[in-house]
């Protein structure tokens, strides 16, 4: 699996981050390499890195340029992400209820139209689809998914949106993303769950880590309610299925 | 204990520090701070940390009032008129205002941020060891989101410490500084040039989270959906319209359009303090460059207590001046934009 992927490439993002890229493309081969490449800098950090971000196809790795130079960091990771490195992560699985359509999904008839399909069946494809939270980001419990159905890939808006609600579901390219907090997005918006993957002062906070597998199942708006008044009083109310 | 009552404050304004670090893998947001010098600044005028929470104060005027006894506080940051019933107090020193007292501050004249800082500083919950408010993920303290008038700090009682000035160097003028990368090969060599060559403007949509740009549409290569990845504050994305987007402070940790370049460290707080409608430009620096900058940035701030004078040696009575009319074109010095302190004590 390791041996398909090209030796990754680093790239500065500024004078006190680096990028560590493994591929250009969504691939669950290179987001393990990632997740690895991030456990083995927690296993032995070096001197420097005040912060590690794991993302679909790279990790993205902060540091303090007081302490270790670009040339000096990238001289210490590359050889660790050039190696064969453990799987990083045992995989939970969710099952996350979704209210489809309606003032919950504004874009679900939208997507269908330009798909050339129903709304049924676009409820149906990515209700049915099989993910996988590559990352966690952009704003707190922020799951970006991989494993979206190629029928349902389309371009994001030109334009983002500058405020989508809390818990949207949401497509964007050939991602899919379970959205907590209200924010802007420039993807389109399917439904919307009552869960919450980041609550304060619930434990755990974040509920969704990268590795974990979520698949969504419909709820009708009612049952939305009654979830989302669970959730606001601290209920995880994703299903965790035991595997 | 003494209170420091908001009597008024327009929008963007919150309690800042140096932000919230160790939970982007999850999605937190950093915050913080928008000018970090100047929050620095204003802290070391008040004898705190120099990333210990601050008001941060957005380009709008606001007021303070002393209550249950006297509070020492510090600004600094954009130019702004301040005073104390009508007597006039210059930013970039310390003030104490007695129990009753009102400290006014008129709109940035200039600039955009300024930093209130309270001698014993903002108190308040730590969620990730910090009490930078992020208002769209209801985070921060003690109120997590924009302040508004008649909010309160408990703060310490003023100390009777003497009253400071601080001798900041020269604002660095000139084009904000960037790195290009990590999509600069998203873009083609004309539409990196015309990135570079351009003159910008803040849009009047920006705010925390982002600063939109006005100028030029800059054309991708390849389209503007990129595989979603992390991003760094001063990123500056390029989404489809070509309208490019610099990340500050409460920028999403991830993100999914090209970066064509990132603001060196020690620009950031210069492009926050850049207000609405500027005309300004953007220069590529090499790495060395950017980390030597940022090195010196982050030496300039630990050394900040070394800047310290004693507030007596620019202590003018300025109504008596000019009415004595011996001033002169000292007069303009009350413009505290302008003041610059030009002899040392």
């Amino acid at each position: 699996m390791a041996a398909t992927l090209p030796p990754p490439r680093l790239l500065p993002s500024g004078d006190s981050a680096v990028t560590v890229e493994f591929s250009r493309t969504i691939d669950d081969a290179a987001n393990e390499r990632v997740l690895a490449l991030d456990k083995a800098l927690a296993a032995n950090p070096i001197d420097g890195i005040t912060e590690t971000v794991p993302t679909y196809r790279s990790l993205l790795v902060h540091y303090d340029p007081g302490t270790i130079g670009f040339e000096a960091l990238g001289d210490k990771i590359l050889p660790i992400a050039s190696q064969p490195l453990p799987p990083a992560t045992k995989a939970r699985r969710w099952r996350i209820p979704v209210a489809y359509g309606g003032e919950h999904g504004i874009d679900l008839e939208d997507v269908a139209k330009a798909l050339n399909t129903t709304p049924d069946d676009i409820i149906a494809c990515h209700s049915g689809g099989d993910y996988r939270v590559a990352m966690i980001g952009f704003t707190p419990g922020w799951s970006y998914l991989s494993g979206l159905d190629k029928s349902l890939q389309m371009s994001r808006r030109q334009s983002p949106r500058l405020l989508t609600p809390a818990g949207t579901i949401s497509i964007g390219g050939i991602q899919a993303g379970i959205q907590c907090l209200a924010a802007p997005s420039g993807w389109h918006l399917l439904g919307r769950t009552p869960v919450r993957t980041y609550q304060l002062h619930r434990n755990p906070t974040f509920l969704t880590e990268p590795g974990d597998r979520v698949t969504f199942f419909a709820i009708d708006h009612k049952t939305f309610g009654e979830l989302d008044r669970a959730a606001e009083a601290g209920e995880i109310v994703a299903e965790q299925v035991t595997a | 204990m003494s209170r420091l009552v908001v009597a008024s404050i327009g929008p963007a304004s919150s309690v800042q520090d140096g932000g919230r670090h160790g939970a982007q893998r999850y999605g937190l947001t950093v915050s913080g701070a928008m000018d970090r010098l100047s929050l620095a600044a204003a802290n070391t005028l008040v004898g705190n940390e120099p990333f210990a929470a601050a008001v941060e104060i957005g380009p709008f005027g606001a007021s303070f009032t002393a209550r249950d006894g006297a509070v020492r506080v510090a600004i600094s940051g954009a130019p702004r008129n301040a005073d104390i019933a009508g007597r006039p107090v210059a930013i970039d020193t310390s003030v104490t205002l007695k129990d009753g007292e009102t400290l006014t501050l008129g709109f940035a004249r200039g600039g955009a941020f300024s930093y209130l800082a309270i001698e014993g500083a903002i108190k308040g919950e730590l969620v990730f060891g910090s009490l930078a408010v992020n208002a769209r993920a209801g985070l921060g303290s003690p109120y997590p989101r924009p302040l508004q008038a008649g909010d309160e700090f408990n703060v310490d009682a003023a100390s009777g410490a003497p009253e400071l000035r601080i001798e900041l160097p020269k604002p660095v003028s000139g084009p904000i500084r960037v790195l290009l990368g990590p999509q600069d090969d998203e873009f083609d060599d004309a539409n990196k040039a015309l990135f570079l060559d351009s003159e910008w403007k803040i849009s009047a949509t920006s705010d925390r989270m982002g600063y939109r740009l006005e100028g030029p549409a800059i054309k991708h290569l390849h389209g503007h959906n990129i595989v979603s990845d992390g991003t760094v504050i001063g990123s500056i994305q390029v989404p489809g319209d070509g309208a490019p987007i610099a990340l500050m402070m409460d920028r999403g940790t991830t993100g999914g359009y090209p970066k064509i370049a990132t603001v060196i460290t020690a620009d950031v707080g210069r492009l926050a303090q850049t207000s609405v409608g500027t005309a300004f430009r953007f220069r590529e620096v090499t790495m060395a460059e950017a980390q030597d900058e940022a090195r010196k940035f982050a030496r300039l701030i630990k050394d900040l207590p070394d800047r310290l004078r004693s507030s007596d040696t620019v202590e003018l009575n300025i109504e008596a001046l000019s009415d004595a009319n011996v001033a002169g074109y000292a007069v303009s010095a009350v413009d505290a934009g302008t003041w610059q302190v030009t002899a040392e004590p």
